[in-house]
């Protein structure tokens, strides 16, 4: 029935101009370099609330700021590194690599993928513009306990409400996406178990965000409720239950962690077998402990709530299921560290990354196994060990996934090799002063120092000022970053479709020209 | 100005700077243990995963020529690691659990005590004898703001330690009044959360007499850092003598209520109380912080509605910080404060000036109870 006649060329089919090419783009790179770039302001943004953190912090006593707006800057500084850094640079990279990863030519639903970015600018618009408001932005921590953020909260917690709705929104759209794109657009030949690690990462991953993201959206709909409609769910006085709300949030926030690094696995999977010049040990075990991961997720929330009170078989039971998470990360570790054994190194930036990223994430996991030891906990709970736990595993861990993907796919994306001799210097900068910003806060924290104190005893002075010199030399350093990205956008040594020796044979990505076509596989590639 | 700071730590050499407490007690003794057993097996497996990572970065180096094997897997090998993860875990999981059995345990005490956590002061009461009080944060503003140096124990000293004997077994019951605290004292491992509806229970048993610290560790607030908790261990004659005289105080401040109170001691009285428990929200000079904590100097409520003035401490402001004062402090600490602050700054001049007596709350009391 077909009687139209192609008139246009597809192949010369570019971008839109201006402003409205954004705006509009329904193209799985515009929307990944727009995911990427939002991020990436973000990162600067609650980093800048960590750097007035970290100002208050570096003495004992009140210099800075008033502890109501240094609750503001915790709150936020957490909510917008969780929600709009390590988030949407994952989205990011899954718009811009899964398609070309399993020789698709755009992601599934490309309407919908505009509208699951564009949601986020107005989150965010809203979340920050709080902190203008008169009564100031939320101060009652990322994780929001009530009663503190319903009946105590400022009234501006209606904007935070709104605004994580629409972040849940955006969040289950991507999934959505990515889910759908995955099952039906891989390339002929490509079965299941012959999917790039970062492809099968991004799979379990969106089966975890559209299983818990409406727990989130529930428990803040409860909340609102609460505030606006006189019910009582977390309202002793009327008959509610204030532990209810950690239970619920939990459930969220457990598998939430885990959405926060599965993807940053499968990235240095890919670095790793890279530049060890061999193939990733154990890509079976791989991908069953990644699932094994996501599905204990379900049932270990209750170890962030060890002091709330709960029956002894309760606290037995969340102690011996987050046990039971070591082992698939632990064959993890071991799977990696197996790759590099008997290979052909060489130390290229993403590699360097991905090397401390393996060594840093596996201390962070370190502090998590003893941190699940309930008697040990009742010390360790809310003090600055869980603060440098949670920070190693998410700083070197999930970030430093991040930014070995961004140094690992930049000549891939922009055509041009980043300046080599630059971001090794990046890394070094960024590895030691991470180090020097989060390794202490396991000895303060130890030592009895509370967390979200904006001021603390004398005792723990010391260690405080060498944390925050840590966190300002860490934060400019990511300046350094931007520079390399900027460098290597608009200069630089032109790369080669496969850009890294032998990566050719790795992934369907490295076939493309770098940059690849704006349309990339519009006609679909066998797999051998 | 950094330096006197940067090298006061030695002060508290008893305190270790940079790992836990082992503390007092013999839970927290076989907790420090299992902490230590923990943290050793972890820097053993780590020294085995990264020698032989950094081994292979180092041998492995293709600027040494090195060429790449091609195996990716081995299935006796991954068997191997998976079984020997799981082994390690055992080994840490039966010590967890007997120290955990030992821990916990919500039998009832020699002596009961009724922890509430207010926003932000601990409240404590011994259940046997009725008798109660706040326990405020000592280190005066000044300090904080760095007008004055900071002293000895800086953030770690209240008005009043929470005091108890020694070798007695003591159960805490914990609640909370407004929103979620948490009660820790790193030397007795007890750390639980006092949660409003909630009584959470936790016990301890101090073989010798010493002074305690510890601290909120729940978010609560703006002075979340704010409400440290002090114990103070004595031995059980001490004990018994101090309860017979905070028996004998709460008895007479009792038959406060029913004198004949006069201005000036009405002032007198609120006016210490306002500095306790009122100022670090509404300030010394009455103006508050608005939005959040309204300014009382020129508020027409401390002007000409003495009325809602006593229902406003008595009951609170739901929807905002103010706590309700009725069931936590005596007739005569709520009328002295309604006082004092109705004269003092510009009210005394601009106001109608009325006085309100301990019998004015009892009348209150009364008419609510109805």
């Amino acid at each position: 029935m077909s009687t139209v006649v192609e008139t246009h060329d597809h192949g010369h089919h570019g971008p839109a101009k201006g402003l409205s090419r954004w705006l509009f783009t329904t193209n799985h790179k515009d929307i990944g370099t727009l995911y990427l770039w939002f991020s990436f302001i973000m990162l600067f943004i609650g980093g800048s609330m960590a750097m007035v953190i970290r100002a208050e912090l570096f003495q004992p006593g009140l210099q800075i700021v008033q502890p109501e707006f240094f609750n503001q800057m915790t709150t936020n500084h957490g909510l917008i590194m969780v929600f709009g850094v390590i988030m949407p640079a994952f989205v990011g990279l899954a718009n811009w690599m899964l398609p070309m990863q399993i020789g698709a030519p755009d992601m599934a639903l490309p309407r919908l993928n505009n509208l699951s970015f564009w949601l986020l600018p107005m989150a965010f618009g809203i979340l920050i513009s709080t902190l203008f408001m008169p009564e100031g932005g939320p101060n009652f921590g990322w994780t929001f306990y009530a009663p503190l953020s319903t009946t105590y909260a400022p009234s501006t917690v209606n904007f935070f409400i709104f605004s994580v709705h629409i972040m849940g929104v955006s969040s289950i759209l991507g999934s959505i996406n990515i889910i759908t794109t995955i099952f039906n657009m891989r390339a002929p030949g490509m079965t299941l178990m012959k999917m790039p690690l970062f492809v099968w990462s991004w799979l379990i991953t969106a089966y975890l965000l559209i299983a818990v993201m409406p727990v989130l959206a529930g428990v803040v709909t409860m909340m609102l409720m609460d505030i606006n409609f006189g019910t009582s769910f977390f309202n002793a006085a009327g008959g509610g239950d204030p532990v209810l709300f950690q239970h619920v949030f939990w459930f969220f926030g457990h598998p939430e962690v885990y959405i926060m690094i599965l993807p940053a696995f499968g990235i240095v999977s890919h670095i790793i077998e890279t530049f060890s010049r061999k193939p990733i040990f154990g890509y079976s075990s791989m991908v069953y402990a990644m699932a094994s991961i996501a599905i204990l997720s379900f049932v270990v929330w209750a170890h962030h709530m060890f002091t709330v009170g709960m029956p002894l078989a309760g606290e037995l039971f969340f102690m011996y299921s987050t046990m039971l998470i070591a082992i698939p990360t632990g064959v993890k570790v071991f799977n990696w560290v197996a790759t590099m054994f008997r290979g052909s190194i060489s130390f290229e930036t993403p590699m360097l990354f991905s090397i401390a990223f393996v060594a840093l994430f596996t201390i962070g996991g370190f502090s998590g196994i003893m941190l699940a030891i309930v008697p040990a906990d009742f010390q360790y709970h809310d003090t600055y060990f869980v603060v440098a736990h949670f920070h190693y595993v998410l700083v070197p861990g999930a970030l430093f996934g991040i930014i070995a993907g961004a140094y690992y796919w930049l000549p891939k994306w922009t055509g041009n090799m980043y300046d080599e001799t630059l971001g090794k210097l990046h890394f070094w900068l960024t590895f030691i002063s991470v180090n020097v910003t989060f390794f202490p806060m396991h000895f303060v924290g130890l030592a009895g120092m509370p967390r979200r104190y904006p001021d603390y005893a004398l005792q723990f002075a010391d260690f405080n000022a060498l944390i925050s010199v840590g966190a300002f030399v860490f934060g400019l350093t990511q300046l350094l970053f931007l520079f390399i990205v900027i460098k290597a956008i608009k200069s630089g040594k032109k790369a080669k479709p496969e850009v890294w020796e032998g990566a050719g044979d790795l992934g369907l990505e490295w076939t493309l020209s770098s940059p690849p076509p704006y349309h990339s596989f519009t006609v679909q590639p066998q797999l051998k | 100005m950094v330096m006197p700071v940067m090298f006061s730590s030695h002060v508290f050499s008893e305190d270790s700077d940079y790992n836990m407490k082992v503390g007092v007690t013999e839970v927290s003794q076989s907790i420090f243990e299992l902490h230590m057993l923990i943290f050793w097996i972890c820097v053993g497996i780590g020294v085995i995963v990264f020698s032989i990572m950094f081994w292979s970065l180092f041998k492995y180096r293709k600027s040494k020529g090195a060429v790449a094997a091609d195996f990716d897997d081995n299935l006796w090998l991954e068997i191997g690691w998976t079984v020997a993860a799981t082994v390690v875990l055992i080994w840490m999981a039966v010590p967890a659990t007997q120290v955990m059995v030992e821990a916990y345990d919500d039998a009832e005490g020699e002596i009961n005590i009724l922890i509430t956590g207010h926003q932000w002061k601990w409240h404590y009461e011994y259940l046997e004898d009725e008798v109660g009080f706040f326990s405020n944060l000592a280190t005066s503003q000044e300090q904080i703001n760095g007008e004055v140096p900071k002293g000895e124990f800086y953030l770690r000293e209240v008005d009043e330690p929470l005091v108890i004997p020694t070798n007695t077994r003591i159960r805490f019951l914990i609640t909370g009044n407004d929103v979620i605290h948490s009660w820790w004292v790193p030397d007795f491992a007890v750390k639980q959360d006092a949660i409003p509806g909630f009584i959470n229970t936790a016990w301890t048993n101090v073989p010798e007499p010493g002074i305690f610290r510890g601290a909120c560790t729940e978010l609560c607030g703006i002075k979340h850092a704010f409400m440290p908790v002090v114990v103070r261990a004595v031995e059980r004659e001490e004990f018994d003598a101090y309860i017979a005289e905070k028996v004998t105080l709460a008895e007479a401040e009792r038959l406060l209520t029913s004198k004949n109170w006069t201005k000036e001691e009405l002032m007198e009285r609120g006016e210490s109380f306002y500095a306790t428990n009122c100022s670090a929200c509404h300030q010394a000079g009455g103006q508050g912080i608005p939005p959040v904590f309204p300014a009382l100097d020129g508020s027409q409520i401390a002007l000409s509605d003495s009325a809602r003035h006593i229902q406003i401490l008595m009951e609170g402001v739901q929807g905002s910080a103010m706590a309700a004062f009725g069931e936590s402090y005596s007739e005569v600490d709520i009328a002295s404060v309604i006082t004092y602050t109705r004269q003092a700054w510009s009210n005394g001049k601009n106001g109608d000036g009325v006085i309100v007596t301990p019998k004015d709350i009892v009348d209150y009391k009364n008419r609510i109870d109805l």
